[in-house]
């Protein structure tokens, strides 16, 4: 029972991951920025950007499935941007009959739409390449070295941590009330009122639960002596072949941004 | 049992009720000599691990004195005596609280203030005597239980106290990580208190046993007198070996 929704790591062997995990986080940041940066309706540069991704997932042996599920993700994030389809003025693109309502879709709204839609869609791969080929300790590292304050960083490590454990917990409960509720043939578990009432219960106790580790945690902190600052063991900086990778890398971005200027 | 050597643990006439009322301890008196080896037994509830967690200053009675070497433990002294005092908790999960093993047994010497180096040095000593060394890069919360308890008490040792507390350390160890475990044990010279169910851990790791009942003492003196008390055993929850 060591699953954990949070593990998004896939383990591998590949260029990608052996990437030291600033340069990855840097540059991850970076490709997000240049893709939110990048005008609308540059669709050389975004296809450009796409192939950026895809190349990425492809080196690191994620297979396309993989990323393209996950990236699914993006889509309840593009409603955010529908109004854009009838709000912006413009020359008609479509019109839609519902009833007695004819709506009609202006050319620049749709151009909007659709940019936005396949922009999320390529920063959320972006996301997804770095969560699966960086496991979360060395991420949580290169936040503390890219200086996000060490107080986030430690809350972050410690929900990592704990999350897993609550949602074991939450199942181990949830199994033990699975594997007693037998029950007699041709007569039933109980009315729903009581079985409501039991779940509520079990949602009461895992509260209660959770809280008093939270105690315990703090309790074996302060054993070890936590005196209330966080406190980390330096890193290494990266090495030289990191440094030229990320310049490469920040290089080919600003460059594709520049081509999106000319072109949008 | 009177003129017992204090120089490593002295508790005297503690109590302590937890906030819900339920009196856990009653009129401890406990002298510990340095380098000794004790065992705390006694039946689910006995008030095992609410002593341990007094002795570096997590719970604090409401009357009696605890020391640790010539210090008291007070708010005042926490810092200085945690660092002479390690505990392994009962449950690992309380214990294991960072993203990775090493970081984890690398927190108790980070925060005494050691050098890179030197952490790095103690880390890697601290899981070579568990056995554990190639698991430093791994993620707590993939271990299996034993695993974790090995890792807990790697935590422990990393940083090198004077007195070591273990609750329930064989717990959850197969038969040959349990054996490592007791030889591990053996060897160090540090003043032990383990709180256990395992007689035969008791019998060959620690020369002295207390029983606890009920918050109480209710027998104190020579293992190997103790274990071949029949009555005394069973009538304080536990079976003779
Ligand atoms: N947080 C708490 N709040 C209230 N009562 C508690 C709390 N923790 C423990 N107790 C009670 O204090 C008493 C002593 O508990 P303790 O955990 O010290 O027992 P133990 O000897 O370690 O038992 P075990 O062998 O099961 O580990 C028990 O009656 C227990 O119910
Ligand atoms: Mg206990």
């Amino acid at each position: 029972m060591h699953s954990s929704p949070f593990d998004l790591y896939h383990t591998g062997i590949s260029p990608v991951h052996g990437l030291d995990a600033r340069v990855k986080l840097v540059l991850a940041l970076a490709f997000v920025l240049c893709v939110s940066l990048t005008p609308v309706g540059a669709w050389p540069v975004y296809l450009l950007l796409l192939a950026v991704t895809l190349s990425a997932a492809e080196l690191a042996e994620l297979g396309l499935g993989l990323v393209l599920r996950r990236s699914l993700l993006a889509l309840p994030f593009a409603l955010a941007a529908l109004p854009l389809l009838v709000t912006l003025p413009g020359p008609t693109f479509a019109s839609l009959r519902i009833g007695r309502f004819l709506i009609s879709i202006s050319g620049p709204g749709m151009e909007r739409f659709v940019s936005i839609v396949f922009r999320s869609w390529l920063s959320v791969q972006m996301a997804i390449l770095l969560t699966a080929t960086t496991p979360l300790p060395d991420l949580l590292v290169a936040f503390g070295a890219l200086r996000l304050p060490r107080l986030l960083v430690a809350i972050l490590a410690l929900m990592w941590r704990y999350l897993a454990v609550l949602i074991d917990e939450a199942l181990r409960m949830m199994r033990a009330r699975d594997a007693r509720s037998g029950c007699v043939e041709g007569r039933g578990g109980g009315s729903l009122r009581w079985r409501a009432s039991v779940t509520g219960a079990m949602a009461g106790s895992l509260f209660l639960r959770g809280f008093e580790r939270s105690e315990r945690i703090h309790s074996a902190m302060l054993s070890r002596g936590y005196d209330g600052t966080i406190r980390s063991l330096s890193r290494q900086p990266p090495d030289s072949r990191s440094w030229r990778l990320m310049v490469l890398g920040l290089a080919v971005l600003a460059g594709l941004l520049l081509l999106g200027y000319r072109l949008g | 049992m009177t003129d017992r050597d204090c120089l490593a643990i002295q508790i005297e006439g503690l109590r302590f009720a937890y906030p819900d009322g339920q009196v856990a301890l009653r009129d401890i008196s406990l002298c510990v000599g340095p380098g000794e080896h004790v065992a705390i037994v006694g039946p689910n509830g006995a008030g095992k691990s609410t002593l341990m967690l007094h002795l570096n200053g997590i719970l604090t009675g409401q009357q009696g004195v605890v020391r640790v070497g010539d210090v008291e433990v007070t708010a005042a002294n926490l810092r200085l005596v945690r660092a002479r005092v390690g505990i392994v908790f009962q449950n690992p999960d309380d214990q294991l609280f960072s993203p990775t093993v090493f970081d984890d047994v690398a927190y108790g010497p980070i925060y005494m203030g050691l050098s890179e180096p030197e952490v790095r040095e103690r880390v890697s000593l601290a899981l070579r005597q568990v056995d554990m060394e190639s698991y430093a890069p791994r993620t707590s919360h993939h271990l299996s239980l034993g695993e974790k308890k090995r890792i807990s008490v790697a935590t422990v040792l990393a940083m090198d106290p004077q007195v070591l507390i273990l609750d329930e350390p064989s717990a959850g160890l197969d038969p040959r990580a349990r054996r490592k475990l007791i030889v591990l044990l053996q060897q160090l010279r540090q003043t032990m208190l383990v709180s256990t169910h395992d007689l035969r851990l008791v019998q060959e790791l620690c020369s002295r046993t207390v029983v606890l009942d009920q918050g109480g003492i209710v027998a104190d003196g020579l293992t190997s007198v103790l274990l071949a008390d029949e009555q005394l055993l069973r009538a304080h929850g536990l079976e003779p070996i």
